[in-house]
C-alpha cells in the first residue's frame, strides 16, 4: 500500500468512524476526533499516534471485517504510525529503516556488539575479555573516559535527531511547542501518560491479548517503562557519585545506583518479556507485521539489555566480567544508537499527542462547545 | 463440544442476538441445559443487536448514566405517541413497566454503560447507552452466558421444527451449510428475528418497491425459522410491510450498513421527491420520535428515492454523515446533481422560503419556527434555506427490521392457530416485536423488547423443564 493510498483508507475509516462514534468511551482517539469533520494527513498521523493500540474498538466494531467496509483502527493506525515515525525522522536514507525495522535494528545490534568487542580486544587486548578483576571493577575492560566519551556523543546525537522529529510533528499536526509544553497542559500530560489513562478501555482494561479486556497490557507497560527510567536513574545517580562526589564505581550491592538499576533491570525482564510472549498471542487480523517487527525487536533489545546487565552484576567478580561487560555495552550501545530509528520513538510522539488532546480539550471548553 | 451431546439440552434457543442471550442466560440461570444455535458465523454474530447503541428505559429517578428521571407514564405516553396505540397494549405494558429493571441485569451481566455519545445528548435522558455499542454489549452477554456454561454453536441454521399438537419434539439443524443434525430438547425458544434480508420475501410484500430498498439490518435476519413456525400453524401478528423502515443514505451498501447510513439532517431542512415537491412536515415533532415513519415516507414516493435540502447554516448541526453531501453554491446547482427537475426544486425552496415565519431557532426544542400557509407546513425548524453553499443527500428507505411475527401471550409462548398457547415454543425480539410495534418506532425499545421477553421467555421455558423433570 502506498502512502496515498494509506491516507485515503485512513480518510475513509475516519468518516465512517465519525459518523457511528460508538467508541467515544473507549479511549481519547474517538473523543477527538469528534472535534473534526474533516481529516486531513496531519489529523490522520495525530490519531494514530494518540492510540495506544488496545485494540477494544476492534473488537467493538460493527464494521470490523467481515463487513464491507472492513473497520480496522489497530492495524490502520499502526500502518500510519510507522508512516509517521518515517516522514519525521531525519535524515532521509537512514528513516526508511521504519520499513524494515526489526532487520534493521538486529543489524545495528549485531554491529555494535562486533564493534564493543573489537573495540576492547584492540584497546586492552585479548585476555582483558576471561579475567577476574578485583571487586569486578569493569572500567579495568573500559575506561572511565573512554565511556563517558563514547556514550555522550552518541546520546547527544540520538537526542539531536529525536528533536529534529519532535519538531516535524509538532508542525504536521499544527501545534506550537510552547503550547503543548505549558504548565498546565504539561501537568495534565504527564498524569494521563505516566498513568497510561488511555490504555484501559474506558475503565475496564483492554482487550488482551484476545477478545476479553484485562489490564495486563497496561501492567506490562508500565514495568517496561518504569523499569526503562530506574534504569536511566542508575546511570544518573552513578554519573552525580561520580562527577560531584568522586566515588567510583562498582558500587555495592545494596547502594543506590545498584538497587534502582536491579530493579530496573526486573521491571525490563518482565515488561518485555511479558509483551513478547503475549504478543504472538493476538488476534493476526489487527497486526501490522511491519509494525510487529519495529516492536520485536525493540522489546527484544530491552530484554537481552536488562539479561546481560543482570548477569554482569550477579557475575562481576568471575572471570565472565570481560565478556559479559562487553555484551551488555554493545546492547546499550545498540539502544542509543537506534533509539530515533525505533519502536523508541513511539514514547516522544504519543506523549505530544496525548499533550494535544489535552490542549484540544482546554479550548473546548473555553469556547463552550 | 460434539453434536452426539445435543440430546441433553433442556432448552434450545434459535438466535444470537439481545433477546435470545437474555433468553438463554435466564434459562441457564434457572438450571436448564442450554443450547443457542446462531446462524452466523462468530465473527458476525448477533444479528441485528450488533448495530444498536442505546435501550430505552424507564427509570424515576436521575443516576448514572442518565441525564434525568424518565418516569414509565412518560415512556408510556411516548410509545402510544409514536404506535397510534394500536398494538396488544398488555404486552406493551410490559415491556414499557419491565424496562425499568434492565439496566440492572445488563450490569449484572457486565454490559457496560456511559454517558450518551456525542450529538445525540437529547437521548442521554431517556436512554442508557453501551460502552462502545451493541457489538460491544452483545460480547459481555456472550461471555456471560460462556461463563454460565451455556452451549453456543455458530453457523448453525434451523431449517426444519417438528411441531406436533401444540408441542415442540426436534429441530433440524444445517451446520456449516452441509450436514444436517436433528437436535431435540424440552423446550424452544424462538428469538431470530424479522425477515427483512430475504429479499425474496420482502419483495413478494412490497412488489417492485422492494428492488430500491436497502437493508440496513444485519444479513442473516431471512425470516427462515419464523417462516417454518407460521407453516407449523403459529399464529402470525401484524403487517408484512411493516418494519422498523428510515431514511438512510442513497449511496449505502445493500445490506448491513448499520447505524451511520442514518440521516439526521431532514429536521433541519426540506425534503422533496423525484418531482421535486415536498410532501410531509420535516418539522412535526424530534428526530428520534419521528425518523421510523420517515423511511416509509420515502418508500411511498416514486422510485422510493428522496432528496434532503440544506443550507450552510445547518450543515454541521447534526451528526457527521457517512458520504459527503452534495454541494453547490445555487439549489439548481445541487438539484442538477441529483437529475431533478430543477425549477421545481428551485420553486419549492423559494415557496418555502416565502412561508417562514420569524422566531429564535433551536434545534434542542420544539421552537417556534415554522411555515405559514404552505402546505404540507413545516411546524418546528423552519428557517430559509439560503446560505450558500447549499448541500443534498439523497434518501431510500433502510429497513433495520421487520415487525411481522408470530403472536406470543403474556409468558411469551407462541399462540397457535385457535388461540390456544404451545405447550413448550416461546419466541423474543423482532420475531415477536408486532405484536407491541404494529407501525411506528421510539429509538431504543427494539432491545428492550428483546431482554423483557428474552427473559420471560428463558424462565418460562426453565420452569416448564423442571415440571417435566418432575413429572418424570
Amino acid at each position: 500500500m502506498d502512502n496515498k493510498e494509506l491516507i485515503a483508507q485512513g480518510q475513509q475509516m475516519m468518516r465512517i468512524c465519525n459518523s457511528c462514534r460508538y467508541c467515544e468511551g473507549l479511549c481519547a482517539v474517538w473523543r477527538s476526533m469528534e472535534y473534526r469533520r474533516e481529516f486531513a494527513e496531519g489529523d490522520l498521523n495525530y490519531l494514530a499516534n494518540l492510540c495506544h493500540d488496545c485494540s477494544e474498538c476492534y473488537f467493538a466494531c460493527q464494521y470490523a471485517p467481515p463487513h464491507e467496509w472492513e473497520i480496522n483502527p489497530p492495524l490502520t493506525f499502526a500502518r500510519f504510525r510507522t508512516y509517521s515515525y518515517e516522514k519525521y525522522a531525519w535524515p532521509k536514507p537512514i528513516a526508511s529503516a521504519f520499513r524494515a525495522n526489526g532487520l534493521v535494528v538486529s543489524l545495528v545490534t549485531a554491529l555494535a556488539l562486533i564493534g564493543v568487542v573489537f573495540g576492547i580486544v584492540q584497546v586492552r587486548g585479548q585476555g582483558v575479555m576471561w579475567k577476574a578483576v578485583e571487586g569486578g571493577n569493569f572500567y579495568e575492560i573500559v575506561s572511565h573516559n573512554a565511556l563517558v566519551a563514547l556514550f555522550g556523543v552518541v546520546g547527544v546525537l540520538s537526542v539531536a535527531v529525536l528533536a529534529v522529529g519532535v519538531g516535524r510533528f509538532i508542525k504536521d499536526i499544527n501545534e506550537k511547542l510552547s503550547e503543548l509544553l505549558s504548565p498546565a497542559t504539561l501537568k495534565m500530560t504527564l498524569k494521563e501518560t505516566l498513568a497510561l489513562e488511555y490504555l484501559d478501555g474506558g475503565g475496564w482494561g483492554c482487550s488482551y491479548p484476545d477478545e476479553k479486556s484485562s489490564p495486563v497490557r497496561r501492567w506490562l507497560h508500565h514495568f517496561t517503562f518504569y523499569g526503562f527510567l530506574l534504569c536511566l536513574a542508575a546511570t544518573t545517580v552513578g554519573f552525580i557519585y561520580d562527577f560531584v562526589f568522586g566515588w567510583q564505581a562498582p558500587y555495592e550491592y545494596l547502594s543506590l545506583p545498584v538497587v534502582l538499576g536491579t530493579l530496573g533491570g526486573i521491571g525490563l525482564l518482565v515488561g518485555p518479556g511479558g509483551l513478547l510472549f503475549f504478543k504472538y498471542r493476538r488476534n493476526r487480523e489487527i497486526t501490522d507485521e511491519n509494525h510487529s517487527g519495529m516492536d520485536s525487536s525493540f522489546l527484544v533489545l530491552l530484554l537481552l539489555a536488562s539479561v546481560s546487565g543482570l548477569l554482569l552484576l550477579l557475575l562481576r567478580e568471575t572471570s565472565a566480567l570481560g565478556i559479559l561487560f562487553a555484551i551488555h555495552l554493545g546492547l546499550v550501545m545498540s539502544l542509543f544508537l537506534t533509539a530515533p530509528y525505533s519502536k523508541f520513538v513511539h514514547g516522544v510522539y504519543r506523549f505530544l499527542a496525548i499533550a494535544k488532546y489535552a490542549l484540544e480539550r482546554k479550548r473546548t471548553q473555553a469556547t463552550g462547545g | 463440544m460434539t453434536w452426539e451431546q445435543t440430546e441433553n439440552y433442556d432448552v434450545l434457543v434459535i438466535g444470537g442476538g439481545c433477546a435470545a442471550l437474555s433468553a438463554a442466560i435466564t434459562a441457564r440461570e434457572k438450571g436448564a441445559r442450554v443450547l443457542v444455535l446462531e446462524v452466523a458465523p462468530k465473527c458476525s454474530r448477533a444479528g441485528n443487536s450488533r448495530h444498536t447503541r442505546n435501550m430505552r428505559l424507564a427509570h424515576e429517578t436521575t443516576f448514572p448514566p442518565y441525564t434525568g428521571a424518565y418516569p414509565e407514564e412518560e415512556m408510556w405516553e411516548n410509545y402510544l405517541k409514536a404506535t397510534g396505540g394500536v398494538g396488544d397494549l398488555d404486552l406493551a405494558r410490559k415491556v414499557v413497566s419491565g424496562s425499568s429493571t434492565v439496566l440492572e441485569w445488563m450490569m449484572d451481566h457486565g454490559v457496560r454503560f456511559q454517558p450518551a455519545i456525542a450529538g445525540t445528548l437529547h437521548l442521554g435522558r431517556t436512554n442508557a447507552w453501551f460502552l462502545g455499542g451493541g457489538k460491544a454489549m452483545m460480547n459481555s452477554l456472550y461471555r456471560s452466558a460462556e461463563d454460565l456454561g451455556v452451549d453456543i454453536r455458530y453457523e448453525a441454521e434451523v431449517v426444519d421444527l417438528d411441531i406436533r399438537e401444540r408441542r415442540f419434539h426436534q429441530a433440524t439443524v444445517l451446520q456449516g451449510g452441509t450436514e444436517r443434525i436433528g437436535v431435540a430438547a424440552t423446550a424452544v425458544i424462538a428469538a431470530a428475528g424479522g425477515f427483512q434480508s430475504n429479499l425474496t420475501w420482502m419483495k413478494e410484500v412490497w412488489g417492485p418497491p422492494a428492488d430500491n430498498f436497502l437493508i440496513r439490518g444485519a444479513p442473516h435476519d431471512t425470516g427462515t425459522v419464523l417462516k417454518i413456525l407460521l407453516d407449523k400453524g403459529v399464529e402470525a401478528v401484524g403487517d408484512p410491510t411493516q418494519a422498523h423502515m428510515v431514511p438512510i443514505d442513497a449511496r449505502s451498501p445493500k445490506v448491513d450498513g448499520g447505524i451511520v447510513t442514518r440521516l439526521d439532517c431532514v429536521t433541519l431542512g426540506i425534503v422533496v421527491n423525484k418531482s421535486g415537491k415536498r410532501f410531509y412536515d420535516e418539522g412535526e415533532d424530534f428526530w428520534p420520535m419521528r425518523y421510523a415513519i420517515w423511511g416509509r415516507l420515502v418508500a411511498q414516493q416514486d422510485d422510493q428515492i428522496a432528496y434532503a435540502f440544506i443550507d450552510s447554516k445547518t450543515i454541521d448541526k447534526f451528526m457527521p454523515s457517512v458520504f459527503p453531501a452534495l454541494s453547490g453554491q445555487t439549489i439548481a446547482e445541487v438539484a442538477e446533481q441529483f437529475n431533478l427537475p430543477v425549477d421545481v426544486v428551485t420553486a419549492t425552496v423559494d415557496d418555502y422560503n416565502t412561508a417562514v415565519q420569524p422566531g429564535e431557532f433551536d434545534h434542542t426544542v420544539l421552537d417556534g419556527c415554522k411555515t405559514k400557509d404552505l402546505d404540507p407546513p413545516k411546524s418546528h425548524w423552519a428557517q430559509r434555506i439560503d446560505e450558500p453553499p447549499f448541500y443534498g443527500y439523497p434518501l431510500r428507505p433502510g429497513v433495520t427490521f421487520t415487525y411481522f411475527g408470530v403472536k406470543v401471550n403474556q409468558h411469551a409462548a407462541v399462540i397457535m392457530e385457535g388461540a390456544e398457547p404451545a405447550t413448550n415454543i416461546f419466541a423474543a425480539g423482532e420475531i415477536m416485536s408486532g405484536n407491541i410495534l404494529p407501525k411506528g418506532y421510539i429509538g431504543g425499545i427494539g432491545l428492550v423488547i428483546g431482554n423483557v421477553f428474552g427473559r420471560t421467555a428463558g424462565e418460562q421455558a426453565a420452569a416448564y423443564v423442571k415440571t417435566i423433570q418432575q413429572a418424570a
